[in-house]
């Protein structure tokens, strides 16, 4: 017994103060790149296409979106999501409206619409929208894919 | 020098702290990755405006209907995939001679690697790809058909670079694109209304 309690005493345990560093790193990392959902999606997730002549929206502040996607409930029909709340189409002009409000005057031609569409959407509602956006002269639009090939999405 | 009584604060719990904080921010961050394509679209149009007339060969006319078949040139039905090709060919064509351009203030296209088929487009400056979708068109297909053609501007664009700078496109200053992008292969898609 003695015996094996002094060779307990000659093995000191492993250091471990370095793991709050390495933790607090990592945290910190998290904290940098994390981006709080503004709005919650209250139509099912849209699945969206691929596309591979993809650009990145740059400033995140400069960008608007509008999801397009089938409710929750699975009626038919596509169902549009501005803010946090299903709308119909002629409430895209007042949402460009309050978003333009949010910026300043230099800023306005630089404000981007991100549609966020499921793939199995029509594009007769987001032709509804883009209409929409033209009559208030919100000209660049983003149609949101994921990168992969394009020809993947017809299957 | 006198020994300080007061032991060290133990710190062992500070890496459950971090941890706990750590793990609030792994549930909430949301890696979004923001890409998508760019287009910009045409302004409002005064309704009185007469709309230049183009000639039919510098018209490359995409018709996607609502079976999401795609029709090209009213003649050939083509799939997704070969899109990319027949663009290239009909942009790349470059059929016009000086003398026939010289009325809108055009050179001969001297970089086209076309055909120069007399019954395709002119130029590059004057070919328009018109995409003409079906209201019950979905939107998988409209987004792949988008991107074959901006692919097809894409493709053209970097061969260009290439051969005149030796990069690609990307790779090319800012003044050296927007050259490109101007004068040598303008994007020019427009979209007509969809059919109910």
């Amino acid at each position: 017994m003695a015996k094996f309690g002094k060779k307990k005493k000659g093995m000191p345990a492993v250091n471990t103060a370095a793991l709050p560093d390495i933790v607090f790193m990592l945290l910190f990392f998290f904290m940098v790149t994390t981006v709080m959902r503004e709005t919650e999606l209250k139509i099912q997730n849209p699945k969206l296409p691929s596309a591979d002549q993809v650009k990145k929206l740059e400033k995140k502040s400069l960008v608007s979106y509008i999801y397009v996607g089938k409710s929750k409930d699975n009626t038919p029909g596509d169902k549009i999501q501005l803010n946090d709340r299903i709308s119909n189409v002629g409430d895209i002009k007042s949402f460009i409206y309050a978003e333009r409000a949010q910026h300043s005057e230099q800023e306005i031609p630089l404000l981007t619409t991100s549609i966020k569409a499921d793939s199995k959407s029509s594009v007769g509602t987001i032709t509804d929208i883009k209409l929409q956006l033209r009559d208030v002269n919100a000209l660049k639009i983003n149609y949101s894919t994921t990168k992969g090939s394009a020809v993947d999405n017809i299957k | 020098m006198a020994r300080r009584d007061t032991p060290e604060i133990n710190a062992g719990s500070m890496a459950d702290i971090a941890f706990l904080l750590l793990i609030f921010f792994l549930v909430t961050t949301t890696m979004d990755t923001d890409i998508g394509i760019s287009r910009k679209l045409p302004e409002k149009q005064d309704p009185n405006v007469v709309p230049p007339i183009l000639k039919e060969k510098n018209v490359f006319e995409v018709n996607v209907n609502r079976n999401d078949e795609i029709l090209v040139e009213s003649d050939t039905y083509m799939q997704v995939k070969d899109l990319r090709e027949a663009a290239m060919k009909f942009i790349d064509n470059g059929g016009g001679t000086t003398a026939e351009l010289q009325g809108a203030g055009l050179t001969a296209c001297t970089w086209c690697e076309g055909d120069k088929d007399p019954s395709s487009s002119d130029h590059p400056k004057k070919a328009v790809i018109s995409l003409q979708s079906d209201r019950g068109t979905s939107y998988a297909m409209y987004v792949a058909v988008q991107n074959e053609l901006v692919g097809a501007y894409t493709d053209l664009r970097n061969k260009y670079a290439k051969k005149k700078f030796g990069r690609s496109f990307e790779d090319l200053t800012g003044i050296q694109q927007e050259e490109i992008s101007k004068n040598i292969y303008p994007q020019i898609i427009s979209e007509a209304e969809p059919t109910k």
